[in-house]
């Protein structure tokens, strides 16, 4: 193993506890001083079925997965001993050894529960082994946990265990662990720990170059957060105290890490009877001058293209979320894909005003809560976050720094009682809430409860005053006011520099992307331009209004593009082509559909495949789509 | 002082304050009984004391939905069946707002079922009236959940083989903590009974007769109606979650014959509102939300402050 990167993949059952042992693992190596990124697999069941995590660590910055990975700790799947799940899914027993290998590295590091998993099932075990030069250590983790404690425990005793063989501190995990448990269970835990670590420092020559962790240090002090938790806390830190919502994997992390912490900040959260209802209680919320938010996964939101309407119609700030997963309907509902894209952008009936706004990063996805807030407030329309499974769970540093900003609780061009009372904004005696002058098309807002405010909010269209009109030259008046926000907004986020671009100023070719691969595209780019081809790539982190002008001026700057997104019909690289409007020609695509996001040397293989050598991709996970005028 | 000041404010109200001056006038169609839906009303809000300006009316689609049109209050003309989520949350959010929800029975009892069942079982202090027409208006006539079986409509043109949905039966069940019936052709009642909705603390449902004389003609709006808390014939008491349920059930199997039963059938005073419940357990605050973002010397709580720990 080499000593620039460790990738650590602990594997097992869902509901065995891999994932909150996983995350102690992350920060840990974090709080030794290195940079780490975790990827979670599992699958749409409660117990049992394989799941993994990784999570890469090294001394420079990491920005995705990485390509495979070097240390594999299979613990067995304690619900797959279930003969009623087994008639269902079959033998999953050997799994999180079997299933794990294709990916391992050459020399990497085998650690399994002999006392649940049998090799001789895996095929081919002992022959690939030797064919890959791993390094295998099979450990009883079930006898040793269930000695000194509960069989569930064994996870804590392959961390043990994980720690001697790298050489990582005992103590780096033993803090966290005294910060995350309760007395009851620490010690039982602590000892078992203890007990692996030995365990493994007697039994085997543990000082083997080849089995090691890199070390480093921050400049500053890092935090370990998901995408999710980013947004969540972007929102909070912008003032939002109102949330409503319905659970669906993966949104229902936002709405939780929200509900949770809302109380205690005297917010409000909602869990309510379906996607149109929670979306309609954060109109209702945000109608009353509070800050509020919405959210769902594709079919949820699908409900809610009704209200988004309505809060269009109204002007009625909104932020709403959309946490994408794989589809059609329910698809694979704890799977990554980036195929919602139109949906978010076109759904609900009628010429649309909104703004979606994508971040590419766990650090991007705070500053898009924050600005969702305030453009809807500012220019009251409807923002939506459009983000993925693999960004929502994916745990990375980021500078504590980062999140140590100023509150806003600012509600934009909402009037006080006083203003109110001076008018510009009265005619005959009666607040005119629509009216059409305002050069960024916004009418300034009261809300109930205030004096000489009231006014008529409606679906319907209306006049200045809010009565339902359908005079014609007060529709177009209506209609082009309320699409020149959208003007306004692109100059104001012109400004914000949501894209990012990486790599050499001046290149050959360039890789545009959008969400979540912006990391994995990233580090593709970083090693081609190793290799020697010269290229850049720019991810694009506001999709509506599309900032048409920077896309076409980094086009124009290459030769030829590969647009990269995780779903099957080329939508981000279609959504380009309509905004642009020339171009197409030197598009094409790389996809990837199969529930999995992408590794980095994917990347790397289809630029090469197709732009250098200007060929096909063999297999089906991976396409090309020729672009229009090919 | 608070940012709102037009709240809890105590004068005379001038039941004109709600009528707009400038105003395009109903387009309900003439004899429609959402004409009295509207008189009540504006009887009723000065009553329970409420200015037009400390009220906000939340409307669904339809005739009905139009109430908020002829009504010069804060309104939200939202969309079909969605007027209580809106109405809820705007509660919510600020509590001292006199909320009140208005829609059809297609709007309340069809496509806004679903919300009307949660709405009632969380108890939600507001009020909500039905405008029940068995019929859809604005559409042009055709068959509601509330029509009777046999119905016949330009969309069921073989006559409905539903059975009509029973609206203080469902409402009760559910969980409401007031439920009622009047109509638009006792307007004294109708009056009464919407003052005791606003005055009551939690959800007020009012399942509301309003004739239709354009899509509808035969509808048994013409029929008697027999007031149950003034009639000597029933000596009713509507604290009596039973005798409540009892007499629903009556009325609502034989409500396409003979007397029509209204009224205030159940009312329980004791059973806290959801604001009050979720205050309780510590997810609602005592101050109104809205009334912080109006408060410029407001500290606003930093995610940094309070969480950051966590992840370090």
């Amino acid at each position: 193993m080499s000593a620039d990167e460790l990738i650590w993949r602990i594997a097992g059952g869902s509901g065995d506890g891999i994932a909150s042992t996983s995350q102690n693992f992350a920060k840990a190596l974090m709080r030794s001083g290195l940079h780490v990124f975790t990827h979670r697999h599992y699958p749409s069941r409660i117990r049992g079925g394989h799941t993994y995590v990784e999570v890469r660590a090294s001394a420079d910055p990491v920005k995705s997965r990485g390509d495979g990975y070097n240390f594999l700790l299979a613990l067995g799947d304690s619900f797959a001993r279930n003969p009623q799940d087994e008639a269902y899914y079959g033998n999953e027993e050997a799994k999180p050894l079997a299933e794990n290998l294709d990916e391992l590295r050459e020399g990497g590091v085998i650690v399994y529960d002999s006392g649940l998993l049998d090799p001789s099932e895996v095929p081919n075990f002992e022959e690939r082994v030797e064919e890959n030069d791993w390094h295998v250590y099979d450990i009883d983790l079930r006898s040793l946990a269930r000695e000194q404690g509960r069989e569930v425990m064994r996870n804590t005793a392959g961390v043990g265990v994980t720690c001697a063989i790298t050489g990582i501190p005992l103590e780096a995990i033993e803090e966290l662990m005294r910060d995350a448990m309760p007395e009851k269970i620490l010690e039982p835990n602590l000892e078992i720990m203890q007990t692996g670590y030995d365990l493994v420092r007697e039994e085997y020559d543990v000082d083997a170059p080849d089995v090691s962790v890199p070390s480093g240090e921050h400049d500053e002090e890092q935090v370990l957060m998901s995408g999710s938790d980013a947004i969540a806390y972007g929102a909070i830190d912008e003032g939002c105290r109102f949330i409503a919502g319905y659970p669906m994997t993966p949104w229902t992390e936002v709405f939780t890490i929200m509900s949770q912490n809302l109380p205690e900040l005297g917010g409000i959260s909602e869990q309510v009877e379906d996607e149109i209802a929670a979306a309609a209680l954060a109109i209702g919320a945000s109608h009353m001058g509070v800050k509020a938010m919405s959210g769902s996964s594709g079919g949820g939101f699908a409900l809610m293209g009704e209200p988004l309407g309505l809060a269009e119609m109204t002007e009625t700030p909104l932020v709403l979320i959309e946490a994408m997963r794989a589809g059609p309907s329910t698809g694979m509902p704890t799977k990554p894909e980036q195929a919602d894209l139109e949906h978010v952008l076109y759904t609900s009936q009628g010429d649309s005003q909104r703004v979606v706004l994508a971040p590419g990063t766990v650090a991007e996805a705070y500053e898009a809560s924050r600005r969702a807030f305030q453009l809807a407030y500012e220019y009251q329309i409807p923002t939506m976050i459009v983000y993925d499974q693999k960004l929502s769970g994916e745990l990375t540093n980021v500078p504590a720094s980062h999140f140590d900003r100023e509150p806003n609780g600012d509600i934009g061009m909402t009037l006080t009682e006083d203003e109110l009372a001076d008018q510009p904004h009265t005619a005959d005696g009666k607040f005119h809430r629509f009216q059409h002058e305002g050069e960024n098309g916004v009418s300034p807002r009261s809300v109930p409860g205030q004096k000489a405010g009231r006014y008529l909010a409606t679906g319907n269209e209306h006049n200045p005053a809010g009565h339902i009109s359908e005079d014609p030259d007060n529709r177009v008046a209506q209609m082009d006011r309320r699409q020149r926000k959208l003007d306004a907004i692109r100059a104001d986020l012109d400004d914000d520099g949501l894209l990012v671009e990486h790599g050499p100023e001046e290149a050959d070719y360039g890789i545009l992307t959008f969400g979540s691969q912006q990391g994995t595209v990233e580090e593709a780019v970083d090693r081609l331009n190793e290799n020697g081809t010269s290229v850049k790539a720019l991810t694009v982190a506001e999709l509506a209004p599309y900032p048409v002008d920077a896309v076409r001026s980094f086009l124009d700057s290459v030769d030829e593009a590969l647009v990269v997104e995780m779903n099957a019909s080329a939508q981000f690289r279609g959504l380009t082509q309509k905004e642009l409007g020339t171009h197409g020609e030197m598009l094409s695509s790389l996809l990837k559909y199969n529930g999995n996001p992408f590794e980095p040397a994917e990347i790397v293989e289809g630029f090469t495949t197709k732009l250098v050598d200007g060929g096909e991709l063999p297999g089906n996970e991976t396409k090309f789509v020729p672009a229009a005028g090919d | 002082m608070s940012a709102f000041s037009a709240i809890g404010e105590e004068r005379e109200i001038d039941r004109n304050e709600y009528t707009p001056e400038i105003e395009p006038q109903p387009t309900w169609c003439p004899g429609c009984g959402d004409f009295g839906v509207l008189k009540a009303l504006k009887g009723a809000l000065p009553e329970v004391g409420r200015t037009p300006e400390e009220t906000l009316l939340v409307t669904g689609i339809g005739c009905s939905g139009k109430l908020n049109s002829y009504l010069d209050s804060y309104g939200f003309h939202t969309i079909h069946g969605r007027s209580l989520p809106v109405a809820r949350a705007a509660k919510l959010a600020n509590p001292g707002v006199e909320v009140v929800a208005a829609g059809g029975d297609g709007d309340g009892y069809g496509i806004g079922g679903n919300h009307f069942m949660h709405t009632a079982r969380e108890n939600h202090d507001m009020t909500y009236i039905v405008f029940n027409n068995e019929i859809f208006g604005l559409t042009k006539g055709q068959t509601s959940p509330t029509s009777p079986k046999g119905h016949k409509s330009k969309t069921q043109p073989h006559g409905s083989a539903k059975t009509p949905i029973r609206p203080l039966s469902l409402s009760l069940t559910s969980g409401a903590s007031f439920v009622a019936r009047t109509a638009a052709v006792n307007p004294n009642q109708a009056q009464r009974i919407l003052k005791e909705a606003m005055e009551h603390d939690g959800f007020a449902h009012i399942d509301f007769l309003t004739q239709c004389p354009t899509w509808n003609k035969d509808a048994k709006q013409y029929v008697p109606y027999t007031d149950i808390n003034e009639s000597d014939d029933y000596d009713f008491d509507p604290t009596n979650r039973a005798d409540a349920q009892e007499l629903m059930r009556e009325t609502e199997d034989k409500l396409y014959e003979g007397e029509v039963l209204t009224g205030v059938y159940y009312r329980e005073d004791d059973r806290p509102s959801y604001q009050q419940e979720k205050q309780e357990i510590g997810e609602m605050p005592d101050e109104p939300l809205a009334e912080r973002y109006f408060d410029g010397d407001y500290e606003w709580e930093r995610s940094y402050d309070n969480f950051i720990d966590k992840h370090k």
